[in-house]
């Protein structure tokens, strides 16, 4: 970083600043922004998911106390999430939700120090595809990695499998991912293409999918 | 949790399993740091009092280096299982317990790996030695040497030595432990190149 023109550089996952330089905390591949405010992070694979602000996450309700639920993220800590925080929900006008449904939000709160707290509508108001998610579908987990290479644009992954079979998906950035497609055996199908991509190469995956349409 | 990496060294096997930052008993959480507990589980038997001693002195120097401010009032857990002891068993659990912390993807100020030593009664300095080894030797040294300074994390002795046959022995270690460290580089680089 000696002859970088000057200007703010930012410090992602995996660096922190220590004293005058930088501290490496995490193994993984150096990856680097040079648009707008430059930024430098580790790309690391992990299974485990700390909370970060503004993660859209899939957590699944595990009690109800009073006016608060407490949802499971997958974190150090169970999340709390607000009766009131759904669209259009009021006093009066209660969402129907139950312990053990699955619910998509998104982080409010989530610092080292306090626990986490989530919600379900954006800064105006809007649900935006976030909410308690329907019956039926299949949950399972995978690596985080994995799940940003999924929410990469025009990931290959799901433009392929979405000319296998018409499909819905929910990806959380816990490394949660819910499937639903029209027969039990069709979700059963994506779920085992999802979990082994993250080890299967391009090549490998279209000669597995390829069998598959072809059945 | 983590895909437990086993590590062996010769003969020397041990698997490390690390689940964390998880959320912590009452009892046991700290206010400002992650609460660090280490298990050593021989190949036979129950732990004993020789297991927890070697817990305590993992946990010291895993405590050095994982940046526990990161994640207070949680308990990260490292469970090491020995497969088989063929010697150096204390620096094969230090290394598969660095790995281990790698895998996870825990924040860490620098990496560690441990070094053995046996001083035989002649004063020749054998690194890594075998079981056999161990026992003709007068002494036993046990360092964690990190990875940023070459400083030492943790040293241990079993047996008599004099000063500067320690200083000789933490020099061999020092430099050994380069090894180690490019061993923990080629681990890596090709599981990340993988994806």
């Amino acid at each position: 970083t000696g002859a970088a023109p000057a200007g703010r550089l930012l410090c992602g996952p995996g660096l922190r600043r220590s004293g005058a330089g930088l501290l490496v905390t995490k193994c993984g591949l150096l990856r680097h922004r040079p648009a707008g405010p430059g930024a430098y992070w580790v790309d690391s694979q992990q299974k485990r998911y700390v909370p970060v602000k503004g993660d859209h996450v899939l957590g699944i309700v595990t009690a109800k106390a009073g006016d608060v639920f407490k949802l499971d993220v997958g974190g150090s800590e169970p999340a709390s999430l607000s009766y009131l925080a759904f669209e259009g929900a009021t006093k009066r006008n209660r969402p129907n939700v139950q312990v053990g449904d699955l619910i998509y939000g998104q982080f409010l709160v989530a610092n080292k120090d306090m626990e986490p707290e989530m919600v379900c509508i954006d800064s105006s108001g809007k649900s935006s595809g976030m909410g308690i998610i329907g019956q039926d579908g299949f949950l399972f987990k995978v690596s985080l990695g994995l799940i940003r290479k999924l929410l990469a644009p025009k990931c290959e992954i799901i433009q392929e499998l979405s000319q296998l079979y018409p499909f819905e998906l929910v990806l959380g950035m816990n490394g949660r991912i819910w499937v639903k497609a029209k027969t039990v055996q069709q979700t059963l199908i994506i779920v085992n293409i999802l979990e082994a991509s993250e080890y299967m190469t391009a090549e490998q995956r279209r000669q597995a999918l390829a069998k598959l349409s072809g059945n | 949790s983590s895909i437990p990496p086993s590590l062996s060294a010769g003969d020397t096997s041990v698997l490390a399993g690390l689940y964390g930052p998880a959320e912590a008993k009452l009892s046991k959480e700290l206010p400002d740091r992650a609460a660090l507990e280490v298990l050593l589980r021989p190949k036979v038997g129950l732990p004993g009092v020789l297991e927890r001693s070697r817990e305590q002195q993992l946990r010291q120097t895993c405590e050095a280096v994982v940046l526990g401010v990161l994640h207070p009032r949680t308990a990260i857990t490292l469970v090491l299982q020995v497969l088989s002891d063929a010697g150096s068993l204390l620096s094969c659990c230090l290394n598969a317990a660095c790995m281990g912390l790698l895998d996870a993807g825990l924040p860490l100020s620098s990496l560690f790996c441990g070094v053995t030593c046996a001083l035989s009664p002649d004063g020749t300095i054998t690194l890594d030695p075998t079981a056999r080894q161990e026992q003709e030797a007068r002494a036993v040294l046990t360092f964690a040497i990190d990875s940023s300074e070459k400083k030492v994390l943790m040293a241990t002795t079993k047996g008599s030595c004099s000063v500067e046959e320690m200083q000789q022995c933490l020099v061999m270690a020092q430099r050994a432990a380069d090894t180690i460290f490019q061993f923990y580089r080629d681990a890596l680089h090709r599981r990340y190149s993988k994806s």
